[in-house]
């Protein structure tokens, strides 16, 4: 099948659906891939780039939409500002789609696809569960915009992110606060982080608690129980008491800090206005703010979209193209997610698609099928958190095991004592002397044995075989006795105990020769 | 050569075994421990066989040789992997040995002993050609399920423990009877028996036992086999064989004590047989995704890492890819990396297996560490290649009390950054328990045939 890359035509958006080093991989599941001249020139992805690893050029968008039979794009299809052309109309009957879609927001679009029995596949609908990982976009973008967010931040900030001390005096280390701990709030805390700064985050999902403080930041802690997870590893609205204290805290906050990061997002939802126009008013002159959440609204009252404004000496930066403002990485991330569902949707690697609505991470990508919108998908079985562990009804045996009784602990001494001593009752002088000899021998061996090296265990071994061979002794003195049975006993035990003697020393040998620094 | 000589000449060879073994205190002087321990045995075998009570030197000399050559030709051509088989066959002649000049020693009239002392030397008799025998047909089952020749499954007869137990009182019965008849010259009878015995014994013992303990077999064999020859020591009031029995036999006792402690098994449950019967609740089911990785992306892995820990299993010596595996471990060094090999004292089939295994593919041994020394750095360790091992890196080992494995110790190299865990295909290992470190977050899968996934692995470092 042919794979259609068209260039994208929104306005600032640089970034591209497939590279050269993932077209390759594409090419090797049996397809084969358009391109359309100029399509990465935005992302510093020349044509030629693409031509080395067997990708097809095609001068125009229309022939490309027409001669495709999957088109992969970035934006969901818009009006083509040259051609005064929708790219929907450009898309054959019955073709495929796969993009960013956004089914909620656009359900016009949806339609119009719907109504030309098109195959439509969402990046932004992957379910979200491990094995979809691989091919999550959103978090692959996400990722992206959180460190843009650092990034643009520390553009626009009048200071050092890092703490030093220097012959011109000391300079304090920035504060960042981050609200909202998903993929790119995350991010953007490794990112300040490693810059030198201090960071805060919040959410209001307890479990990511253990992430940002893994990641060295602070967890701020709202002293208020109520539990903010949604259904996949989302958050969700919150009562209007916790928003009251939450607000307290942004508001405490504020005050202090000179960066903040706001990523809170609710699906399908206006952004949360987090950060109100009296706490901009509080914060220091000079402080940034970057609203992640400007395309749904912003979590900032003063946000404005794509704009970067000064309100109050506050510069606030509601950008929503963070990912495309790092064009290459996105593209070869993008890229990479396709690429994933693609080896999804080919098992086969022949070349053709399946749209397997059994398989579950399909099923959820999925939003139109053959004409048929299949979206919203049920919701999947799997949540994003791990499976409980079992209880542990064993642990407390064992523990009990570890503390024996006394008289467990006594009783082989007891035993052995009485052992020894009735020996030493019955036994004559010769054989307490041998007895003696003996014991300490036990003793040194257990001395010198415990200073073996473990890497040496398999040669002391072969040793102690070789040694132990010293039986022969045994055999040599009876080897001349009268009787003949004897002799041809002890004449059959030097032998055996010879090939003790000399396998096991010269194995020794030969493997101690092989350690080698 | 008077006695006294002899009794001298005994002595200079107890503490030149005792050096030889104290040798193997590290690689550098393990060499000349060995040839410690050739000069004992060499001044022992003259002195004895020049002592007033030796004569007949024809049998002497053909045994010696035919034996001799029989052990240099094993010894030459035996493969490193097969090292466990050698050493239970030898445990096994060594217990053979002991039944031989028991018998031997039974049969001789010469010794004229009264009272408690005959009574004593009775006792040593049977009881020196009871561990022989034991050890003898103990380790001939050993060799037998190291080589394949017979399953290594665990045969667990029902009673087994009642069987034993039986064994036990016959053979202290027959030991009774044997001191009475032997009071008028006889005990033959009860002394053929009782040997009978002490075979079935032995092959029952190994037979019920696992897999997965060989190494706990094989050294606790080795630890009998010395007090076999102690045993024949006082037998033959021969303070030699007594101390040189006595090493044997606490070295061999040590070395089942590490092996228990390395796997959490308790000595007595691995004699008595049996792998993870009467364990608590259910283990926790190993739920999840895999994340696989290809060749190449193993390769940009290591070259993008700067500390390297490989660990490798039996698995890797099945394969034939420690040869590989050295050679890449050359490239990565070549290139600065730091790269180390973490033994797992269970890793391989006998204690120390794994280091013997590493060092005939080259690989030089300061770069090999032990689990203690691993254990507390895998935080700095960019990235863990596992080899062919399992149970090793399990870590329900640790968090999971159910598991059949809880408590052993085991090699934490998730906690390290990436893992890279090569395997033929989703099957559990040895122990046959579910792995939950396939699906953490920072494992990858490379699946395929060890050797030649590593040879892939290579090329692409190379290319």
């Amino acid at each position: 099948m042919k794979i259609g890359i068209p260039k994208e035509i929104h306005p600032g958006e640089k970034r591209v659906a497939t590279t050269p080093e993932a077209a390759e991989q594409i090419i090797k599941l049996g397809f084969s891939v358009l391109v359309e001249s100029g399509a990465g020139l935005a992302a510093n992805i020349s044509d030629e780039a693409y031509k080395e690893v067997g990708v097809e050029i095609v001068d125009n968008a229309k022939t490309l939409w027409k001669s495709a039979d999957i088109v992969m794009k970035v934006r969901a299809p818009e009006q083509h500002p040259e051609l005064a052309l929708d790219e929907i109309d450009m898309l054959p009957e019955g073709g495929r789609l796969i993009s960013f879609i956004w089914p909620a927001q656009n359900e016009e679009l949806m339609q119009k696809l719907a109504a030309k029995n098109t195959t439509v596949l969402a990046m932004d609908s992957v379910p979200r569960m491990s094995r979809a990982q691989k091919l999550d976009a959103l978090s692959s973008m996400a990722n992206i915009a959180g460190y843009r967010a650092v990034i643009e931040a520390a553009q626009h900030f009048g200071r050092f992110f890092t703490g030093q001390i220097t012959a011109a005096g000391k300079i304090p280390p920035a504060k960042v606060l981050v609200i909202g701990a998903g993929v790119a709030g995350l991010a953007a805390i490794g990112t300040a982080k490693s810059m030198g700064a201090i960071v805060r985050a919040f959410d209001t999902r307890p479990e990511v608690k253990e992430q940002i403080e893994s990641m060295d930041a602070e967890f701020l802690m709202l002293d208020f129980k109520e539990e903010g997870s949604g259904t996949g590893g989302y958050a969700k609205t919150m009562s209007k008491e916790f928003i009251e204290a939450e607000m307290a805290l942004f508001a405490r906050q504020a005050m202090e800090v000179d960066i903040i990061i706001t990523t809170a997002l609710i699906p399908g939802k206006p952004a949360p206005k987090l950060i109100t126009e009296g706490m901009v008013k509080s914060m220091k002159p000079g402080s940034i703010i970057v609203d992640l959440a400007a395309e749904q609204g912003g979590n900032c009252a003063l946000t404005e979209k794509d704009q970067v404004v000064v309100k109050h000496d506050v510069t606030i930066i509601g950008y929503s193209n963070l990912p495309s403002r790092l064009a290459n990485q996105s593209s070869q991330l993008y890229a990479t997610n396709l690429r994933h569902l693609l080896t999804e949707l080919c098992p086969e690697k022949n070349g053709t698609i399946n749209v397997n609505m059994d398989d579950e991470v399909i099923r959820g990508t999925t939003v139109i099928k053959e004409g048929k919108i299949t979206w919203p998908p049920p919701p999947p079985k799997l949540s994003a958190a791990p499976a409980p562990q079992t209880e542990a009804p064993a642990y407390s045996a064992t523990q009990e095991q570890q503390k024996p009784s006394v008289v467990k602990q006594f009783t082989p001494l007891v035993i052995a004592g009485l052992v020894l001593f009735g020996i030493g009752s019955v036994a004559p002088a010769s054989f307490m002397t041998h007895f003696t000899v003996f014991v300490l021998a036990c003793f040194i061996g257990y001395q010198v044995i415990w200073n073996v090296s473990a890497s040496l265990h398999t040669p002391l071994m072969s040793v102690t075989n070789a040694i132990s061979g010293i039986i022969v002794i045994g055999a040599l003195v009876q080897v001349s006795a009268q009787d003949q049975n004897i002799s041809i006993l002890a004449g059959l035990a030097i032998l055996i105990a010879s090939i003790n003697i000399a396998g096991g020393f010269l194995v020794t040998r030969r493997m101690l020769e092989m350690f080698r620094k | 050569m008077s006695h006294s000589l002899v009794t001298m000449s005994y002595i200079v060879a107890t503490i030149l075994f005792i050096f030889s073994l104290s040798g193997l205190s590290n690689q550098e002087t393990a060499r000349k421990g060995n040839y410690y321990g050739m000069l004992g045995m060499a001044i022992a075998i003259i002195a004895t066989a020049l002592s007033a009570s030796v004569t007949s030197y024809a049998i002497l000399i053909v045994a010696l040789l035919i034996g001799g050559a029989i052990g240099a030709r094993a010894a030459l051509k035996v493969e490193m992997t097969q090292m466990p088989e050698l050493v239970a066959i030898m445990h096994s002649l060594v217990g053979m040995a002991a039944v031989l000049v028991g018998y031997a020693n039974f049969m001789d009239s010469s010794i004229s002993l009264v009272g408690v002392e005959k009574n004593i030397h009775e006792i040593e008799i049977y009881i020196g050609i009871l561990i022989g025998a034991v050890t003898f047909s103990g380790s001939v089952i050993a060799f037998c399920k190291l080589s394949e020749r017979i399953s290594g499954k665990p045969l667990l007869l029902p009673g087994r423990h009642w069987l034993n137990l039986c064994l036990l009182v016959a053979a202290i019965v027959l030991g009774w009877m044997f001191l009475q008849q032997t009071e008028n010259g006889g005990g033959s009878l009860p002394l053929w028996i009782m040997t009978g015995i002490a075979l079935v014994f032995g092959i029952h013992m190994v037979m019920a036992i696992g897999g997965a303990d060989m190494p706990v077999v094989v050294s606790m064999l080795n630890s009998y086999s010395g007090w076999a020859a102690a045993a024949t020591g006082f037998m033959l009031s021969n303070d030699l064989l007594i101390v040189t029995g006595a090493l044997v036999g606490s070295s061999g006792a040590i070395l089942s004590y590490i092996m228990c402690r390395a796997m959490n098994r308790n000595f007595i449950s691995v004699i008595a047989g049996g792998f993870g019967t009467g364990s608590g609740g259910e283990a926790a089911v190993v739920e999840g995704e895999v994340t696989p990785i290809s060749a190449d992306e193993t390769a940009q892995l290591l070259l993008d890492a700067k500390n390297i820990m490989i660990i490798p299993g039996y698995g890797m010596a099945v394969a034939q890819a420690q040869h590989t595996v050295n050679e890449i471990t050359k490239l990565l060094r070549d290139k600065g990396k730091k790269v180390g090999f973490g033994i797992h004292p269970v890793a391989g089939r006998m204690p120390g297996h794994m280091n013997v295994l590493l060092a005939e593919a080259k690989v030089p041994y300061d770069i090999v560490y032990e689990m203690d020394e691993v254990n507390e750095d895998w935080a700095h360790v960019d990235v863990s290649i596992v080899i062919g091992a399992n149970d090793i890196v399990n870590p329900s080992a640790l968090d999971d009390p159910n598991s059949p494995i809880a408590g052993m110790p085991v090699l934490e190299c998730w906690k390290g950054e990436t893992t890279v865990v090569l395997k033929r295909s989703m099957a559990s290992g040895y122990a046959g328990v579910g792995n939950p470190l396939f699906v953490l977050e920072n494992t990858r899968m490379l699946f395929g045939d060890a050797n030649a996934t590593m040879q892939a692995v290579l090329k692409a470092l190379k290319g």
